[in-house]
């Protein structure tokens, strides 16, 4: 069987043989033809947005959700410049990503067409790597070759820029099991040598910590299964960055929480005060490390790590062991249960019993009140009305998204998305609608600022047409709360431009959009409120007017090293500051 | 472990032993084996400026055609642990195939070729030529008023050259930058 089609049948092809099943997407003059292949067939859902950045968001959230890549498909021009700002948010999250990208025909490339950008050009800094396709023969290989290196290695977006005339024009079609994909195999198994002498210094150390991040979720179900086991059964301390929390469950008898700028009080401390730091999937980020001369100062590290230029970038480390942590912590495991057991359980138990003397301090304390909700109550409050359920939260940036990090609790991997290392106020929204769209029938939820939700708020619209009962949960303080925080602790109090005026009625907002709103202020009426958003079926927004000028805490300031927090005036109270070890 | 090893003294050991933490800045040749295809240039120097690295010189051409692969030779400068880094970063990029670092993996040679115009009459020509015999180098243009030398050696022999033609009317020049390769099977 001959299998001659166009170019953008190619494409449907390629996807469908790529197990795609959902695109995110907007039409436009460049990939008309593609959009075509789209409407004559029904293995492919297409999701259409309101805003090509909303499709970049939405497949993010599908992808950090599921681990598959997610797809994206957009115009030329404007279109592809509007989803640099979430592949860049893909680049740096490390989130596997397939953007396609129509083009003006070949031979007005460079002429400044209607609608011409130089799409490879602009994009080249912010995807792993991306193909301009000039030969329609060439097509489908480098779709399948863009789908292997977004998932391989340390996963990232790709993009693929395909002018008009080569999706007219006709070529064979090469399927995926025809593509040569040797020349891009990142190493996946870690170097036996090194992780047996990690495994010594387990035996040994007398105050060590697990240092998680991003990587474990991304190396898949089974990282953070062994993630678990060994944690569990070497009984040591384990904190996680923002980017992964959920790898190890919150309920698990050794998390410490998260670590970093507004992390908890004992994990930062015990990372400043540990002789043993293993680093896995983590990459040492400024939030993470503060003053890196004064990070961890005392401590042998170790670093489990798939891609080499993320070892030795910030912080120098002593043991560097590259591979994917699945197999590094599964070889981790094997040889230090074949070499007895053993840990220096003596001195680990008094680590311990210093870790809980930090625990005291309470560093979430804060005064609740009868009269206006605070933030952290809000969340509180949502963490137990949702409790047991398989919830999954997105986040916009900001204080929320600090306080979501430390007042829910993730039990399991994917169930937590955030822009972390780009920090993309107008993520959670889109991010939302992309986890719900990958499963229809979660619980999902956004938990919002008033002025991070504004910035993508049309892709309401998207969760309205494909039914996504998103729960959009915004802590509404008519401020953009972070920068307040900053302004009020480090420019005197100067609160210059920090302020959400002429904010939108938000039940009326919802109305609008043909889904549902509600509005409260009483801390009384809170819980019926969530329970309310919670089981209505359909979107719903909850505009929670909480306390205008509450702070997140703790906090080390930029420059500052982890000794140096910052605490809330109810946690200075237990001590009398930052106690050191 | 204060091991003191000068730089480039490392390639009789199975491991790099130069303190990665030492603040002095080197300057390393690095051989950039990449897949000849569009853009992949532009990826290179991209990363470069984007991350705030050096680029001393740069030379890139086509070295197997039925393979598709061009190899760059990138003169930079930094503390160890950012040459270290430049190489992760280098061998990061999807098209690039193999980095290797020339100044710390053994003995190699590098060779840079020169063109150098030099403006003049009467004692300043003759001088020019007697220096350029010297210096191995050929004369490639010839006016009354003028000659264009070519020259090749390394870096440092085509900057000697320069400064002596400087007063003797030196007008124009233009320089390959360093190719380079290792010495040896």
């Amino acid at each position: 069987m001959s299998r001659k089609m166009t170019g953008a049948r190619m494409i449907v092809e390629a996807l469908r043989d790529q197990g795609v099943d959902t695109v995110f997407g907007y039409p436009g003059g460049a990939v008309l033809p593609i959009y075509d292949e789209l409407f004559q067939q029904n293995d492919i859902q297409h999701i259409l947005v309101r805003h090509e950045q909303g499709a970049v968001h939405m497949a993010e959230g599908y992808a950090r959700s599921t681990g598959k890549p997610g797809v994206v498909l957009v115009t030329s021009g404007p279109g592809a410049t509007n989803a640099v700002t979430g592949m860049t948010d893909a680049l740096l999250d490390s989130i596997p990503l397939v953007v396609l990208s129509g083009q003006v025909p070949t031979f007005l490339v460079g002429t400044d067409g209607f609608q011409e950008a130089d799409t490879v050009g602009i994009t080249r800094p912010c995807t792993k790597h991306n193909w301009l396709v000039k030969d329609t023969s060439k097509l489908s290989a480098t779709i399948h070759q863009a789908f292997n290196v977004a998932t391989s290695g340390r996963p990232g977006p790709v993009l693929v820029d395909i002018p008009k005339d080569v999706q007219f024009a006709e070529a064979e079609y090469v399927g995926p099991k025809q593509v040569d994909t040797t020349n891009y195999q990142p190493r996946r198994k870690g170097d036996p040598d090194a992780i047996t002498r990690l495994v010594e210094l387990m035996e040994q150390a007398e105050r060590p910590i697990f240092y998680t991040g991003g990587g474990v979720i991304n190396s898949g179900a089974g990282a953070s299964q062994l993630l678990r086991e060994i944690v569990d059964a070497t009984g040591f301390p384990v904190t996680s960055t923002l980017m992964g929390l959920g790898a190890y469950p919150a309920s698990g008898r050794n998390w410490l929480g998260m670590l970093g700028m507004h992390g908890m009080y004992e994990a930062n401390l015990a990372m400043h005060g540990c002789d043993l730091m293993i680093a896995v999937g983590a990459r040492f980020d400024d939030r993470i490390t503060g003053r890196v001369a004064d990070f961890s100062p005392d401590s042998i590290k170790a670093q489990i790590d798939i891609d080499p230029s993320s070892i030795n970038k910030i912080v120098h480390v002593e043991l560097p062991i590259q591979g994917d942590v699945g197999h590094v912590l599964e070889d981790m495991l094997k040889i230090w249960k074949s070499r007895g057991r053993k840990t220096n359980s003596e001195a680990v138990r008094k680590w311990w019993s210093q870790i809980e003397q930090w625990r005291e301090v309470k560093c979430l304390a804060y005064t609740n009140s009868d009269t206006i909700i605070k933030p952290q109550h809000a969340l509180e409050r949502l963490e137990a009305l949702t409790k047991g359920r398989d919830r999954y939260i997105a986040t916009e940036v900001g204080q929320h998204q600090m306080w979501a990090a430390q007042f829910l609790h993730f039990e399991d991997p994917n169930r937590w998305m955030t822009s972390g290392g780009l920090g993309t106020m107008g993520y959670g929204l889109p991010a939302s609608v992309g986890v719900q769209v990958a499963h229809p029938d979660a619980l999902v939820i956004n938990v919002a600022g008033d002025a991070s939700w504004l910035m993508n708020m049309q892709e309401m619209g998207t969760a309205v047409q494909f039914r996504a009962p998103v729960k959009q949960f915004i802590l509404n303080n008519e401020r953009l709360g972070m920068v307040r925080q900053w302004q009020q602790l480090l420019h005197g109090e100067r609160y210059s431009q920090s302020w959400s005026d002429s904010l939108p009625d938000f039940v009326k907002l919802a109305e609008a959009f043909g889904c549902k709103g509600r509005q409260v202020s009483d801390p009384a009426e809170l819980d019926d409120a969530i329970q309310e958003m919670i089981d209505y079926d359909g979107p719903f927004i909850l505009d929670v007017l909480v306390e205008k000028h509450e702070n997140c805490f703790p906090m080390i300031p930029s420059g500052k090293p982890h000794n140096e927090m910052l605490l809330s005036p109810e946690a200075e109270a237990f001590t009398g500051g930052g106690a050191l070890v | 472990m204060a091991l003191n090893i000068k730089q480039g003294s490392t390639s009789h050991s199975a491991y790099d032993l130069r303190d990665p933490n030492a603040q002095i800045e080197e300057r390393h040749t690095l051989a950039v084996l990449v897949e000849n295809e569009p853009g992949v240039l532009a990826r290179v120097i991209g990363l470069f400026s984007g991350r705030g690295y050096n680029i001393d010189s740069l030379t890139v051409a086509e070295t197997d055609h039925e393979g598709h692969r061009s190899r760059i030779t990138i003169v930079t400068r930094g503390t160890p642990s950012v040459i270290v880094q430049i190489k992760a970063q280098l061998g990061r990029i999807v098209p690039v195939h193999e980095v290797h670092d020339l100044t710390t993996e053994g003995p190699s040679v590098e060779r840079e070729l020169g063109l150098f115009k030099v403006s003049g009459t009467g004692d300043h020509r003759v001088e020019a030529l007697r220096i350029a015999e010297i210096f191995r180098a050929n004369v490639v243009d010839s006016t009354l008023k003028s000659f264009v030398f070519e020259i090749t050696g390394t870096p440092e022999k085509l900057d000697a050259f320069a400064e002596l033609m400087r007063p003797l009317g030196l007008s124009d020049q233009a320089r390959t930058g360093v190719a380079a390769l290792a010495r040896g099977a």
